[in-house]
């Protein structure tokens, strides 16, 4: 490996131990980008973590973080729940991965580190998978009250709600989420490469007859043609700019309208001005 | 008055209470989420017996901006910034383990003057982080002149980033391939100075008022002792692991960019108590001052950032000359560079312990998921066992020598 991450011990034989020492319930084992990933049976997840733990030339002692992902496009079992784990004897890092939903809930592990507890508690509170004998899955990291697991890939990035400080109700309030600006989302697929957005004129592919299409047409089927084209498009209205009232001159916005009022504006007796 | 006293002398009365009969129930106090010992919004329930700490609950997640998935929705260079304003005390050290995991991704090669720099700053940033973490444990414990003189040392380090980058906090100075810009010698030759004179002075000045007081032992020696196996247990890292006598540490035994060319101790606890964890930190500021002052004698000339320009955008003198180098500057910061699938986790030993980040790519130009591995998750969870049975005025001690910022805690 060229690039300067952190050097840990060798992966030769991680596999090979790791597969006597779990059998059947282990489904796959990738050594991929220079990290060993095991992808393990997730009802026998605590047995797998303790062999992990225990058996010489394994030894991963600490759990270091525990990661969900959302993969909405696998359909079944949608979230990936990702262990990191530590080897302080032996100087390597492994990962395991389980699979789930929003249903099926995954052993906890805080029986072996207690270190889980937090780490759990964040992936049940960003994805919504539950963890089975975890003693004290709240949320962790939201707002007290809050709804919705934000991590998933289908909750929008500004969320639902937002908040602000009400002086007319003299407290936080909660109201639905309004963009000053749409959201903007860039798409940066290549056009050669299966996008799948519309050009301008790509729609003029899908007219039944064009003029000066392949097959040679007749004098008449051109002019029918031409009736169903024109008779398509709206009659074009001639911009003339002879009165006030076309240029728009003298108002604010041409289509200006009564801003709403704002609750928290309190109008004071001299309507803005100070008598 | 006298003749009524007398009366009433050894009269009892079933209703008054006598010692030992009050029944002191436990009772519940909220701590922060505005106090100064908090060290940001942090809320403890804590449940009392007296003065006596039975149970402690810590909501966190009041600084909680949604980073990770902010970053899910930015190209790799577009999420770079995000990790300086996860802990704002260390900045640079955050920026590291990101670029790492890109460049482990992309198999990208650093050039070695880049790697130089990068510990060079990484460990000036663990100087400016520990400054204010020493600083700040000894207020919560009652000093003020430590903390003033050591905050001039961390003005002087924020001088220097601002030298180095433009910014005094929120550089973004590590950039995947290497780093940002090269630095002025002159800036190499004034911090190789303030190593030698006013780093020093300063510092032990500092020190030499709070290591052998008698006060500062008496609020920190067996203060939330935690023994080896429960160090492993709830997943410590950095200083709070090495305070509990195991030398871990990740610099060492994980070297990562230049550190397997540098010379340097690891310094361990012996009783692994919070007077443990902030001498582990004081003997790390000199170490890192060592480290620097060896990367300033050894580091070589040469490129500061990868030549692959897929990926590194090009300088803009390049620019004004050469028409491939305006076409990768316009798609680098337009479309960004894509990293191949796949997924990395890499921890660095940042100043609070392991910073890691877990980072799923799948092709495109955008992070397909980046989880952040905050140090203070564990070492906060952990508050609960340390606090037990310890006095009210004990939880500030506690809370200092796990050295928690809560950008990086609630992300």
């Amino acid at each position: 490996m060229r690039a300067p991450a952190p050097a840990y011990a060798v992966n030769d034989g991680v596999i090979d131990a790791a597969t006597a020492a779990l059998g059947g319930k282990l489904d796959l084992a990738t050594e991929l980008v220079g990290e060993v990933a095991l992808h393990v049976v997730r009802d026998s997840l605590v047995e797998t973590m303790i062999a992990l733990r225990d058996t010489p030339g394994l030894e991963y002692q600490q759990l270091m973080e525990i990661a969900g992902v959302d993969y909405p496009d696998r359909g079944v079992e949608r979230f990936e729940v990702v262990y990191c784990l530590l080897s302080l004897t032996r100087n390597h890092r492994i990962r395991v991965h389980v699979r789930t939903d929003d249903a099926l809930p995954v052993p906890s592990v805080t029986g072996i580190w207690p270190v889980a507890g937090w780490l759990e508690r964040e992936v049940y509170d960003m994805y919504g998978v539950l963890f089975s004998g975890n003693p004290d899955l709240r949320r962790i990291l939201t707002d007290y009250g809050f709804r919705g697991h934000p991590q998933r890939k289908d909750f929008p990035l500004t969320g639902y709600v937002e908040l602000r400080y009400s002086e007319e109700a003299k407290r936080v309030v909660y109201e639905p989420v309004q963009l000053a600006q749409d959201f903007r989302n860039f798409d940066f697929m290549s056009p050669w490469e299966g996008a799948e957005y519309i050009l301008p004129g790509d729609e003029k592919a899908k007219l039944p007859e064009e003029k000066g299409a392949p097959t040679p047409l007749k004098a008449d089927e051109i002019q029918k043609a031409d009736a169903a084209q024109s008779a398509k498009a709206a009659p074009t209205e001639v911009k003339t700019t002879e009165t006030p009232a076309q240029t728009g001159a003298g108002k604010a916005e041409p289509d200006a309208t009564p801003k709403p009022q704002n609750p928290d504006v309190v109008p004071t007796p001299g309507k803005g001005q100070n008598l | 008055m006298s003749d009524y006293l007398e009366k009433l002398e050894g009269v009892t009365d079933a209703a008054d209470p006598t010692l030992g009969d009050i029944d002191i129930q436990n009772y519940t106090i909220n701590f922060g989420p505005q106090h100064p010992a908090a060290h940001g919004v942090l809320r403890l329930v804590l449940e009392l017996d007296g003065e006596i700490i039975e149970r402690v609950d810590p909501h966190i997640g009041l600084l909680h901006r949604g980073t990770e998935k902010l970053i899910e929705y930015k190209t790799y260079m577009q999420a770079l910034p995000y990790f300086d304003r996860l802990d704002y005390c260390s900045p640079l050290c955050m920026e590291h383990s990101y670029v790492l995991a890109v460049e482990k991704l992309l198999d990208l090669e650093v050039p070695i003057r880049a790697q130089y720099l990068r510990v060079f700053f990484a460990e000036l940033t663990r100087i400016s982080n520990h400054m204010l973490n020493l600083g700040s444990h000894v207020m919560d414990v009652g000093a003020m002149t430590p903390n003033l003189w050591l905050f001039e040392i961390r003005e002087d380090c924020l001088n220097f980033f601002e030298r180095a980058s433009g910014a005094r906090m929120h550089s973004a100075y590590f950039r995947p391939g290497g780093v940002h810009q090269d630095v002025p010698l002159k800036l190499l030759a004034d911090i190789g100075e303030w190593l030698d004179t006013r780093l020093p002075r300063l510092f032990e000045d500092a020190i030499s008022l709070v290591a052998d007081n008698r006060i500062f032992k008496q609020r920190n020696v067996d203060i939330a002792t935690v023994s080896r196996d429960d160090a492993i247990k709830w997943g410590f890292s950095g200083p709070m692991i090495r305070g509990s006598g195991i030398a871990w540490d990740l610099r060492k035994s994980q070297p990562y960019d230049a550190y397997a060319k540098m010379d340097f101790d690891v310094p361990v606890g012996t009783r692994g108590d919070c007077y443990d964890r902030f001498m582990v930190r004081v003997e790390e500021v000199r170490q890192s001052a060592r480290i620097m002052r060896q990367c300033l004698s050894e580091m070589p000339e040469g490129p500061i950032a990868s030549l692959d320009r897929k990926v590194v955008p090009p300088k803009r003198g390049e620019m004004k000359r050469s028409m491939e180098a305006l076409i990768h500057h316009f798609k680098l910061y337009t479309e960004g560079f894509h990293v191949p699938a796949g997924d990395v986790y890499v921890g660095t030993e940042s100043p609070k312990g392991e910073f890691g980040v877990y980072l799923v790519s799948d092709g495109t130009n955008k992070p397909y998921r980046c989880k952040i591995r905050p140090t203070a998750f564990s070492h906060l969870q952990a508050a609960d066992f340390m606090s037990k049975g310890h006095m009210l005025a004990d939880t500030t001690a506690i809370l200092g020598a796990m050295d928690i910022v809560f950008g990086e805690c609630d992300r």
